[in-house]
């Protein structure tokens, strides 16, 4: 298997798309899916969420912010290189019907990752308000493609630089009261979809977040992704990402998600330093 | 009859206090002359119990014969007849229980050491490779393509056999290499990496083209490769999914299951931190619990990673166990803690959600159960609680979901495993086999390699006969 890079685009200066050849993967993917990613022979294994497929062309587009060493190490990539393993489409796909009103609601690079589960949810039928929010106007991107797919769209920016101040959670709040909705999905940072599974919960408006816990082979071997759910453990690599909010244990999640937060520093700080040599 | 030699020669191990520090093979293989002396005590039996005793039929005394005249090429030749991964069985098999338990001189405490004498026959194999004789040719192209899922021992044995048949194999494997258990579960100071790689390289120079990276249920399921034109799929996707102990607790950060633990150190390289990317948390005070090989593999990891204390929790005795005697030896020479008779009642952790302690019951064995080993029984309110850093739990598998809910017309057990003829390997599904764990529970590499070469056979007179 050769996973030619066929694309690349810097979506803001951290959130990097790769557009990859992987006819087989395009043929299946579904809104909310994942691959597991490998850059190099040294490498680590990390889940990304799938944010685009054409199978047509046979390609998989994934977004990703730079965070720790891989993707530093995959933001260097360019168009004809090969990611050395690409694994998916991974995870069940996000539930898909006619629900009546849904709201899409996104931070930061996880918007790559709700725009096809509102087209989706779009084809469907229903009717789509998207929320998308961002730290600063800079960290903006796919504005339109998001726009694209919904009936209505809102966009928040933490310090006010672009469109409404304020956090997702206080349009959605708003939308709740205002209207009815019968489903809503957040996908972003753990703290956000938290954020937004409490404003729902007083509405009784089921909330459906994508989780994402450390996997390592992110096929249900290692039990490395393990959530609680309503008090029962899960594995969010076959069992998940997307699980219902009110039902998920948020500390834990965030408590296992910060396990190796030592080595990821000690892992970035030795990158950094092959890449930029002292003279 | 010649006179009866009941000095078996012992295995050769790397010293204690080197092993403890690095990840290289502990036991470092017969001599020359140690193999012509051990292979000299087989009495050649004309009937020979041994070979009843292995699981895949192996001629044993007549290697042993041909290695005593000298004759390695055909030592060579006669193995791989029937074992087509012997350096990996004669490090791995628990020939205790099979082949070396038949043995006529069990009788008088000393069988044939056959496993040491099958490594050196595979280790000559390797270094000798211009001297090797090519197997038969190969019977005419079938044009007759199989798929097989998975490329742990299961699927490289099935794969090989078939290869050897004539048919067009394509292996399926989930992850970045290939190898299955071989490769993410035995550590390499029981079984080196690059054995596993030698014997792989040698089921792809039968013509097996292996295709990492696809999770059959997802990239394609099972309906789509026999829709592609592939006669026959053999599945062997192997452990699936670790069982917890479903106690409190059992979420803190610290806590591993030996799937994961060991997917980090053999699979990822995690001991080699921060030279490679994925870390690992060893711990200074380790316990394991579970009492079988993979408990042993996982405990001698962490004592080869500095931790001071490692604590192996089994709620059974030491007869019950049922790791290998040569494992629990080694692991109790490299300093592991058998910490019998006990049974986890909770994980305790700090404020941050980090393992702190560990507590126990004790516990007596009463009747035997249904598996034959003595009940253990939990002694009310003996309770104790051991400060501990990490747990492994290593309590075994249970099959992994994903094959069989995407596989239409695939009937399974209600263990979740696959409903599989024992005496074919055939499933409830038109041109599908099964074979290893997903078909039996977690077992042996060489019980999986046996369903392997029982698939083949099957599948080979299934396909003539269709045509």
């Amino acid at each position: 298997m050769s996973y030619r890079i066929i694309a690349k685009e810097n979506l803001t200066q951290d959130i990097h798309l790769l557009r990859v050849e992987a006819p087989a993967m395009a043929n299946k993917a579904q809104a909310g899916q994942f691959t597991m990613v490998r850059s190099d022979e040294k490498g680590e294994r990390i889940p990304i969420t799938i944010a685009d497929w054409d199978k047509q062309e046979g390609s998989i587009t994934i977004v990703f912010m730079e965070v720790g060493a891989t993707t530093k190490k995959l933001a260097r990539l360019n168009v004809g290189d090969t990611l050395l393993n690409f694994a998916g489409p991974l995870g069940r796909p996000t539930e898909i019907k006619f629900f009546g009103t849904v709201v899409c609601v996104a931070g930061g690079f996880a918007i790559a990752t709700i725009v096809p589960v509102a087209r989706a949810m779009k084809q469907a039928g229903n009717k789509v308000i998207s929320i998308m929010g961002f730290r600063t106007k800079s960290l903006v991107f796919w504005e339109d493609r998001l726009k694209e797919v919904s009936d209505n769209l809102i966009i928040t920016t933490d310090d006010g630089s672009y469109k409404r101040k304020g956090l997702v959670t206080e349009p959605l709040e708003k939308l709740l009261e205002q209207d009815t909705i019968n489903r809503v999905i957040a996908i972003g940072p753990t703290t956000m979809m938290k954020a937004c599974s409490t404003t729902t919960m007083s509405f009784g408006v089921k909330t459906m977040v994508s989780l994402n816990p450390i996997m390592v082979d992110g096929t249900g071997m290692c039990g490395s992704c393990r959530v609680s759910i309503g008090g029962k453990t899960m594995f969010a690599c076959v069992d998940g990402p997307d699980f219902d909010g009110h039902a998920v244990d948020w500390e834990l999640l965030m408590n296992r998600q910060r396990t190796y937060l030592d080595e990821e520093r000690e892992s970035q700080r030795l990158l950094e330093k092959r890449l930029r040599p002292e003279f | 009859m010649a006179k009866i030699n009941l000095n078996r020669q012992p295995m050769p191990k790397q010293s204690l206090e080197s092993r403890k520090n690095n990840f290289d093979e502990v036991a470092l293989g017969y001599t020359p002359e140690q193999a012509l002396e051990e292979a000299s005590r087989c009495l050649q039996c004309p009937k020979p119990p041994c070979v009843t005793g292995c699981p895949v039929g192996i001629d044993i005394p007549d290697f042993i014969k041909a290695l005593r005249e000298h004759d390695m090429p055909e030592a060579t030749h006669i193995l791989k007849r029937k074992n087509s991964l012997p350096g990996i069985c004669g490090r791995v098999c628990p020939q205790e229980s099979q082949c070396e338990k038949s043995c006529v001189l069990t009788k008088k405490g000393a069988p044939v050491a056959i496993g040491r004498l099958e490594r050196y026959v595979a280790d000559w194999e390797r270094s000798h490779p211009e001297l090797v004789r090519k197997q038969g040719p190969h019977i005419d192209h079938h044009g007759k393509k199989i798929a097989i899922v998975g490329s742990g021992p299961a699927g490289l044995s099935c794969s090989a056999q078939l290869a050897q048949m004539g048919y067009e194999v394509t292996i399926f494997e989930a992850l970045h290499s290939a190898g299955g258990v071989l490769t993410y579960g035995i550590p390499s100071f029981r079984l080196p990496k690059d054995i596993v790689q030698g014997e792989i390289d040698y089921v792809k120079s039968l013509g097996v083209e292996i295709q990492l990276d696809q999770v059959i249920g997802k990239i394609s399921t099972v309906d789509d490769i026999l829709k592609n034109g592939y006669a026959a799929v053999f599945l062997a996707p192997g452990a699936g999914a670790p069982m917890f102990l479903d106690i409190p607790g059992e979420n803190l950060n610290g806590i591993y299951s030996a799937n994961e633990f060991l997917t980090r150190i053999n699979l990822m390289k995690a001991y080699l931190f921060p030279e490679y990317d994925t870390p690992i948390k060893t711990g200074n005070r380790v316990a394991v619990i579970g009492g079988g090989n993979v408990a042993m593999d996982a405990a001698r990891c962490t004592a080869r990673l500095g931790a001071e204390k490692v604590y192996i929790i089994y709620r059974r005795s030491r007869t019950e166990m049922p790791a290998r005697q040569e494992e629990r030896e080694n692991a109790e020479e490299e300093g592991v803690i058998f910490t019998l008779l006990t049974n986890p009642k909770r994980f305790i952790g700090d404020d941050h959600g980090k393992l702190t302690a560990i507590e126990l019951y004790k516990m007596k064995l009463g009747e035997p159960d249904d598996t034959g080993r003595r009940r253990p029984i939990t002694i009310p309110e003996s309770e104790f609680t051991i400060d501990i850093d990490t747990a492994i739990v290593a309590l075994g598998t249970k099959p992994n979901p994903l094959i069989p809910s995407s596989t239409t017309g695939l009937d399974l057990t209600r263990w979740g495993t696959v409903k599989t003829d024992a005496a074919t390997g055939k499933t409830s599904k038109n041109s599908v086999w099964c074979g290893g764990d997903m078909a039996t529970g977690a077992a042996t590499v060489i019980s999986a390699m046996g369903a392997g070469k029982i698939a083949a056979t099957s599948i080979d007179s299934y396909l003539k006969n269709t045509g």
